[in-house]
């Protein structure tokens, strides 16, 4: 092996690997929470919800479980506007991270709403708690402390896949890569470093995932 | 400008093959690799826990798509000329050995200690004792996860698209690139995915109620 190792043209691009980190971050975390919200809400249709709303959510979900994310994507950006709706690569790269976390992260919480004893709700509604207090405080909470480390792999499961969206140039960090290695030709070096920065952005989302916790969920239980 | 009509649905259908033959490889050989991880997660040897637990954290803590590409343009560094096909092959068998290895450790760990202390007791060497007492109990345990894996093997190998191998997703881009209908071409390569995918994901759920079944029996 000959090979002459030049990150110099790398580190050069310093400020534009940053800014792509920054939308990478960005477009994680805002998905995060907006997929955490449609969750939330497919949750509760699915376990407490009407039946045709159970079929929906059910219909939604399997859809979006059993297809590639990259082909999720170019629906998103290639078929909707051919149906008339035009929006930026990256409107479209944050709305298909939404509905794909919404569904995962749907079977997440839903084992964990389940995981709440019957008797604890009758307890809530005895106590004269009204249905949406119910659902905040006595299953919705439980329920995301339960299924927490499960939830929080995969929203950082969702950081790494959100590589994927370079495929239609949303600006992320894969895609100011790609973008670096078509001028400087050193595609090695660049996936190299990038690929580390991927790897410590996910420490670094695992750091704060449990910050969260400390500061939101960590409450005494009896289990 | 051609439109879609059914020589291109065929051309989109018969990528198929391309798909179902790269998830095969990369199972097979994540099957083989993922054993080999586990086994070290398990080990006694502290090199084998060490070097299998960096394994894993390398290739569970940067995207799938990296690794496609780090090999795709790293194999010609150490002098080796690949196509897409051989890249997509290998990063794909190697990402699939960290997450199966993951899940099957768990299982392996889930078999009680008395069983191996036992087959010690029994004088059985480390060989015959994961061979002939863990393994087996392990692999009814593994089965159900494993079963529903093998789903995210075949949407990963989508990512295979990038770099160029005509599977079903590149099938799609190049027929949506000839007639501009991207809404019948993707919802026909996400109806092919779903199609296969689907069936496993149901026989997955199906085995792990029946395994709680027998379980909570």
């Amino acid at each position: 092996m000959n090979y002459n190792f030049q990150f110099q043209d790398v580190f050069a691009a310093w400020p534009l690997l940053l800014q792509g980190t920054w939308t990478t971050i960005q477009l994680s975390l805002t998905a995060t929470v907006l997929g955490l919200t449609v969750a939330i809400v497919c949750a509760w249709a699915k376990t407490s919800g009407p039946q045709p709303a159970r079929w929906v959510v059910n219909a939604y979900i399997e859809l979006i479980r059993n297809t590639p994310f990259l082909v999720q994507l170019f629906f998103f950006f290639f078929a909707l506007p051919a149906l008339g709706l035009r929006w930026s690569a990256h409107a479209a790269a944050l709305v298909a991270m939404v509905v794909n976390l919404g569904a995962y992260a749907t079977e997440i919480l839903r084992a964990g709403i389940e995981s709440i004893p019957r008797g604890q709700i009758e307890a809530g509604l005895a106590l004269n708690l009204k249905r949406h207090q119910v659902f905040r405080h006595i299953i919705l909470k439980p329920a995301l402390k339960a299924i927490y480390p499960a939830l929080t792999s995969q929203f950082i499961l969702l950081m790494l896949s959100s590589a994927v969206v370079s495929a239609i140039s949303a600006d992320d960090l894969t895609s100011v890569a790609a973008n670096l290695q078509s001028q400087t030709f050193r595609s090695f070096e660049i996936y190299i470093v990038v690929a580390v920065i991927y790897f410590l952005l996910a420490l670094a989302f695992s750091t704060l995932f449990r910050f969260v916790y400390r500061l939101a969920l960590d409450y005494p239980d009896r289990r | 400008m051609r439109t879609f009509g059914f020589p291109e649905f065929l051309f989109i259908l018969e990528a198929a093959k391309w798909t179902i033959a790269l998830s095969l490889i990369a199972f097979a050989g994540g099957a083989m690799g993922g054993l080999l991880v586990a086994l070290g997660r398990t080990s006694q040897s502290r090199f084998a826990q060490a070097s299998a637990t960096a394994f894993v954290q390398v290739f569970q803590g940067t995207p799938l798509l990296l690794q496609l590409f780090l090999v795709f343009f790293g194999a010609p560094v150490i002098g080796i000329d690949v196509n897409p096909w051989v890249a997509a092959g290998v990063a794909l068998v190697l990402n699939t050995s960290a997450f199966l290895g993951e899940i099957w450790r768990g299982c392996i760990q889930a078999i009680p200690h008395g069983q191996t202390e036992a087959a010690h007791a029994l004088g059985l060497h480390y060989v015959a004792r994961m061979r002939d007492v863990v393994l087996p109990q392990a692999f009814k345990i593994a089965l159900p996860p494993t079963v529903g894996y093998m789903v995210q093997v075949i949407k990963g190998t989508s990512l295979a698209a990038i770099i160029g191998f005509t599977e079903v997703t590149r099938a799609g881009q190049i027929i949506n690139n000839a007639t501009f209908q991207p809404l019948i071409v993707f919802s026909l390569v996400a109806g092919i995915y779903f199609a296969l995918c689907w069936p496993l994901s149901l026989l997955a759920a199906r085995m792990e109620r029946r395994q709680a079944r027998a379980l909570a029996r």
